[in-house]
């Protein structure tokens, strides 16, 4: 089927709506959650009461809103913390790997690309558990054989840092190297002609040129870091993140609380999308 | 007793989008078994016109028959057309065997049938054997031959051809320029040829239809188009030719006296209709129907003789040629007829220059 | 470039040392240490000793091994569904949309992933549960008489992986249908083709990577999901990663929650190598 090719109305019709059905399908749940959010009600469930802002901003029990939950809002940092970390710390590895693997031969180049490319494909959980038990493991052997506390290595935010950072790098690495191939190698040549050193044309030239990318990579590490929920679940301690602190007040039952939160996540990471789409638009020039 | 229909007919066919029209009211029709192409530049219409006879849009108005049958509401694939795209669009996860068997295929053709007339098709295009072969171990003429293959094997009424040698380099064009020509007599199909190329169309075709802005310009034999263009656009896009802009001085019947911009004087044939004092008019000379020589006597008898120096030799074997100029006048440009007679020319010389007045031809300028 | 060997030497050595350390402590050593762990028998308070225990208990207590059988059914069921009910969707966006609808409705594709999977998650519930719009809007139309708890079973399970996984499907899915160009859909109508069997010997055959790189990874993502189970399904929503995660937090035996965690990666790691060798496809290509 094609656009200019004659097909019966009827089938048109049916696909049509077919569309039509799966986007609803797709912004239901969305919507719903947002919608809950200003329920006057102690409750995200039917019958709809009314409209109120408490959810954002009530300060007395029941209903103490997101900014006012001290628990939500430290949750909402410690998030934040991990999320630039983890982006810093990508964007960097990234980068290094991408020059690596576009600009150099090495004995087992291709088995190590694979490697690279194998946590995407790993389920969370284990890629999770996995650290857990290699970190509890070299903890164990400091404190025992060298009588060495290492808090780092117990369950906590260096861990979740660690462990977000061991995939999401490796989706950096493919965001950067991809635009690190497209660049035109006789840009450096001219730069180095021109009396450059190998540096000075790689900090002038090929930098600002992977620039996009690397902010786009970068947002992209936070946008999925906040998201991340597998990993971070089997390596948290005390300070929880966002998803897991919401995770533990959805089992206990929710209240609306937890609607306005999603929403204000909605609304920060349709921006950072946004910020992710225009500088890609940049990158393709 | 009546004729037999043309095997493709377009009646008024014309084509407008929502902000131009592409095919304004072309009228056509190819005879069975005849070669017809459609020449013209990029954006004149003529895939717009092509992919109406093979189904892919509907003309706006007008109508296209096929065998005398009206194409009117009949959909793509139940067109007696095929065509050979212009990527030639040979489906990369089939083998050869299978991309000329899909048409087949889709008739219900028994397999042991598909199978015997798979073989017979590749070995008439000369590729015997060649139906387990993937598309991509073929060379870029094989491919040719394999897209013909899977249309000619379902024995459409009218094959068309979508500019298909404009991927080739330059001598494997050449090649398969003549083989094309081959194939077609052969199977004695009519071809329907798109192509911007002047020498694709004028070496293959029974007829070419020149196109221009959505309208036909002419249709008639290469050797019509050539020496007897009935447009200024077709005495300026088939061949090349030298042009200048000037005015009627004098005329007499179809012979008329111009004067360019710059104060050549030359004597040439009105070929659009009759002008008349003074009109406008832009003039066509071809630099290889020019007569060159060393000696002014050489242009007794021709209609139009000049003087002039050489300014530059563009040195291109038989399509050598010299640039010339008048004091004073623009530069243009003269054939040198590769017979050795010539062979010391160089700039700065005087040559004699001159041509038949039935070797210019005048046509009304367009309005500005 | 220019650069002497020596220098280049150093420049390799530097580029490196951040992608072995990465890969080494924190992908390759860490899963050989949980497969070592694995086969670590716990015998006493701080006694341990190589064996095959854990294995053991996998294979011999059936809620385990039917746990793991479960997950993995429902877990291809969830790739078919959204393979069935994404194609369409991104056939329209590859091949019918043009200019600004196709880029929008692309971006409308994506939008619900940008949000946590956790947010969508409860979406879902919201949606589904006995208070929720879906049972209100039954009792509206007045096909139920009361209240209906559409949470909490396995068809909620299915409805939130679908969800949850149909990015992952439609982007490759529309990647590989764009590069398909048209004329080779017009040259199957122009040799007589039918919708159907263009669809068939045209458009999926070419659209292959695309399915198999899609359902490698909502397999996987459905194989290794947690959270969807757990919400959706309830206490006794038998997934396997929740099995691992009791072992692991729970009940504190880490050696059998490693003994779990390397049957996972097992058996993704073998459905991703069959989908790739089934359809010729190398991961460099599927992933990167």
């Amino acid at each position: 089927m094609l656009p200019h090719i004659p097909t019966s109305p009827w089938l048109r019709t049916l696909y049509a709506a077919y569309i039509g059905a799966f986007f609803l399908y797709l912004a239901l749940p969305l919507a719903v959650v947002s919608a809950f959010a200003f329920n006057d009600s102690n409750f995200p469930a039917l019958p709809w009461q009314g409209f109120t802002l408490d959810w954002f901003i009530g300060n007395a029990a029941p209903r103490i809103g997101v900014f006012n939950d001290g628990a939500i809002l430290k949750a909402i940092g410690t998030s934040a913390l991990v999320s630039v970390w983890v982006a810093g710390l990508a964007v960097l590895v990234a980068t290094t790997n991408a020059f690596l693997f576009e600009r150099y031969a090495f004995p087992l180049k291709s088995v190590l690309y694979v490697v690279m490319l194998l946590p995407l494909v790993v389920p969370g959980i284990i890629l999770g558990i996995s650290i857990l038990v290699f970190s509890s493991r070299i903890a164990n052997f400091a404190q025992g054989e060298l009588g060495l506390r290492i808090n780092a290595l117990r369950p906590g935010l260096p861990l979740v840092v660690l462990g977000q950072f061991s995939f999401i790098a490796t989706m950096a690495t493919l965001v950067i190297s991809a635009r690190l191939r497209k660049f035109d190698r006789s840009l450096e040549e001219a730069a180095l002609n021109l009396g450059a050193t190998p540096w000075q044309a790689i900090r002038h030239v090929t930098l600002p040129y992977l620039m996009p990318a690397m902010v786009a990579a970068g947002l992209v590490s936070i946008l999925m870091s906040f998201e991340n929920f597998n990993t971070t679940l089997m390596l948290v301690g005390s300070d929880a993140p966002l998803t897991v602190t919401m995770f533990d007040r959805l089992k206990q039952g929710s209240t609306p609380v937890l609607n306005a939160v999603s929403l204000l996540l909605m609304a920060a990471s349709s921006l950072l999308a946004l910020l992710v789409i225009l500088f890609q638009r940049g990158a393709r020039r | 007793m009546t004729a037999a229909p043309p095997d493709l007919e377009c009646r008024a066919v014309t084509k407008a989008f929502a902000d131009f029209v592409a095919v304004r009211g072309v009228d056509f029709s190819v005879p069975a078994g005849s070669f017809f192409s459609i020449l013209g530049p990029s954006g004149c219409g003529k895939t717009t016109l092509l992919r109406m006879i093979a189904g892919f849009a509907d003309p706006s108005s007008g109508e296209i028959l096929i065998k005398g049958r009206s194409m009117r509401e009949v959909p793509p694939n139940r067109r007696p057309v095929n065509m050979v795209f212009q990527h030639l669009a040979l489906f990369p996860m089939m083998s050869v065997g299978e991309n000329v068997a899909f048409g087949l295929r889709r008739r219900k053709v028994m397999p042991a049938e598909i199978t015997r007339r798979v073989e017979d098709v590749l070995a008439r295009v000369g590729l015997a054997g060649m139906s387990g072969r993937r598309i991509e171990q073929l060379s870029g003429g094989q491919k040719q031959r394999v897209a013909i293959a899977r249309c000619m094997v379902l024995e459409p009424d009218v094959l068309l051809l979508d500019e298909p040698l404009g991927a080739l380099d330059l001598k494997l064009r050449e090649h398969m320029k003549v083989e094309l020509k081959k194939l077609q007599s052969e199977f004695r199909t009519t071809f329907v040829y798109i192509t911007h190329d002047q020498s694709e169309a004028l070496v293959m075709s029974d007829t070419v239809a020149v196109m221009n802005h959505g309208v036909f310009e002419q249709v008639g034999s290469p050797r019509d188009l050539y020496f007897q263009p009935a447009t200024a656009f077709v005495a300026g896009f088939v061949g090349d030719a030298n042009r200048w802009q000037g005015r009627v001085e004098a005329l007499s019947g179809n012979a008329v006296s111009i004067r360019t911009e710059d104060g050549l004087v030359l004597r040439a044939h009105a070929a659009d209709g009759a002008l008349a004092a003074s009109d406008a008019v832009a003039v066509f000379v071809r630099p290889e129907a020019i007569t060159l020589s060393r000696e002014p006597a050489a242009m007794l008898g021709l209609d139009t003789g000049i003087a002039a120096t050489i300014t530059g030799i563009l040195f291109n074997g038989a399509n050598s040629r010299a640039l010339v100029k008048v004091a004073g006048q623009r530069e243009f440009e003269v054939a040198i007829p590769q017979t050795g007679a010539f062979a010391g020319l160089s700039v700065g010389d005087v040559v004699h220059l001159g041509w038949r007045a039935d070797q210019a031809r005048a046509y009304r300028a367009p309005r500005p | 470039m220019t650069a002497s060997p020596a220098i280049r030497r150093i420049t390799l050595a530097l580029l490196l040392a951040p992608l072995m350390l990465w890969l080494g402590l924190l992908v390759v050593i860490p899963h050989i240490d949980m497969l070592l762990l694995s086969f670590t028998e716990k015998t006493g308070v701080r006694q341990y000793q190589p064996g095959l225990a854990n294995y053991r208990t996998f294979f011999v207590e059936p809620v385990y091994w039917t746990i793991f059988l479960r997950t993995a059914l429902m877990s291809i069921l969830a790739t078919l569904l959204t393979l069935v009910i994404g194609f369409p969707v991104a056939y329209f966006i590859a091949k019918l949309a043009r200019g600004r609808s196709k880029a929008f409705l692309f971006l409308l594709c994506l939008v619900p992933f940008w949000v946590s999977e956790l947010v969508r998650t409860f979406g879902w519930m919201i949606l589904l549960r006995e208070t929720g719009l879906v049972s209100g809007a039954l009792q509206a139309l007045g096909l139920v008489s009361g209240p209906v708890e559409l949470l909490y079973n396995d068809a909620a399970i299915m409805v939130g992986l679908v969800y949850t996984s149909m990015l992952f499907m439609v982007v490759p899915l529309i990647t590989a249908l764009d590069s398909l160009d048209d004329s080779f859909i017009e040259a199957g109508y122009d040799l007589g083709g039918s919708g159907w069997s263009i669809l068939r010997e045209i458009v999926i055959p070419h659209a292959m990577p695309g399915i198999v790189s899609g359902s490698i990874v909502v397999f996987m993502l459905s194989l290794g999901n947690y959270l969807t189970p757990v919400l959706l399904g309830g206490k006794d929503s038998l997934w396997f990663t929740g099995a691992i995660y009791t072992q692991f937090i729970t009940r504190f035996n880490w050696e059998q929650g490693a003994a779990f965690g390397m049957l996972l990666l097992v058996l993704s790691s073998l459905i991703v190598w069959l989908g790739l060798k089934l359809s010729g496809q190398t991961l460099s290509r599927t992933v990167g």
